[in-house]
């Protein structure tokens, strides 16, 4: 997986490409997310738009991400997702744990 | 372009060479099995010859997916919690094309999965745990699951109808 981090009008939005995967992916989500957090910046939007796979590691470190942020203070928001990726966070019930958008604009505007 | 298999040792039963492998179920031996190292590596790979193999057994985009990362899942089940990367212990995985079904097997050289101390992943308590959903995904991707813990391993054997009816994702039950 690739990240690559742009800050909007406060929000840090991630653009993750590739796989969130056992092994590299999720280690590279957690150290973005981990960076993130320790400069202070606890506004995350995760765009995952070029993200075609994520298996139940990815799964996890997305879970791990959200809760983390959250304990911090922060929010952390997903963005943009591929089919595969929705249709995971469907049948793991976690589409409705996580605020997923779908417009970056609205999806800044929406951070408190 | 050249088709790799698996890292690993294969096994005898298919007598052909490497290079017969991606046409294994147009062929009348129906069965290719390897036997993998516990490592990450194994787990790709093991990925990709399920998306290899079922893509040429006539499964659409969706279910070579879902076939694929139901192996995949397996084989990270394996390889970490079976196997727990020991380099003495192996993945045996095997891929079988019969009777109208593709039937995987994968089995691990560990202590046995404890299917008592898995926790349901979609009950609320549950929801926002880091991990345990592997076997939860498996389930919802093949059309039967079988899992067979022992004292000297477990055999998780996935069976996908080549010619069932497209159901999507199934709801899945623990």
């Amino acid at each position: 997986m690739k990240t690559s981090t742009r800050q909007v009008n406060g929000v840090t939005i991630v653009d993750c490409s590739g796989r969130i995967t056992l092994g590299e992916g999720s280690v590279i989500l957690k150290d973005v997310v981990r960076e993130l957090l320790s400069k202070g910046q606890k506004k995350i939007l995760l765009n995952l738009g070029d993200v075609n796979y994520i298996d139940s590691s990815g799964i996890g470190e997305l879970v791990s991400a959200f809760t983390t942020v959250r304990n911090q203070g922060g929010e952390l928001k997903l963005l943009n997702l591929t089919k595969k990726v929705h249709d995971l966070l469907q049948i793991t019930k976690l589409y409705t744990v996580f605020d997923v958008k779908d417009d970056e604009a609205s999806a800044v505007k929406s951070f408190s | 372009m050249a088709k790799q298999p698996p890292v690993g040792t294969r096994s005898s039963e298919d007598s052909g060479s490497t290079k017969l492998y991606p046409k294994i179920f147009a062929m009348t031996e129906q069965r290719v099995s390897y036997t993998l190292d516990s490592t990450l590596e194994t787990v790709d790979s093991a990925e990709q010859a399920a998306s290899r193999i079922a893509s040429e057994a006539g499964f659409d985009d969706d279910e070579v997916m879902r076939i694929a990362m139901a192996v995949r899942e397996a084989a990270v089940n394996a390889v970490l919690h079976g196997n727990a990367y020991d380099p003495g212990k192996k993945v045996s995985l095997a891929f079988e094309q019969t009777g109208g079904n593709l039937v995987i097997t994968i089995r691990d050289q560990g202590k046995g999965l404890d299917l008592e101390k898995i926790p349901d992943p979609l009950a609320p308590e549950n929801l926002l745990k880091t991990s345990g959903r592997g076997i939860f995904l498996i389930r919802s991707f093949m059309d039967e699951v079988h899992i067979s813990p022992s004292q000297t391993g477990t055999e998780i054997k996935l069976v996908k109808h080549v010619h069932g009816p497209s159901e999507g994702v199934k709801e899945a039950s623990q």
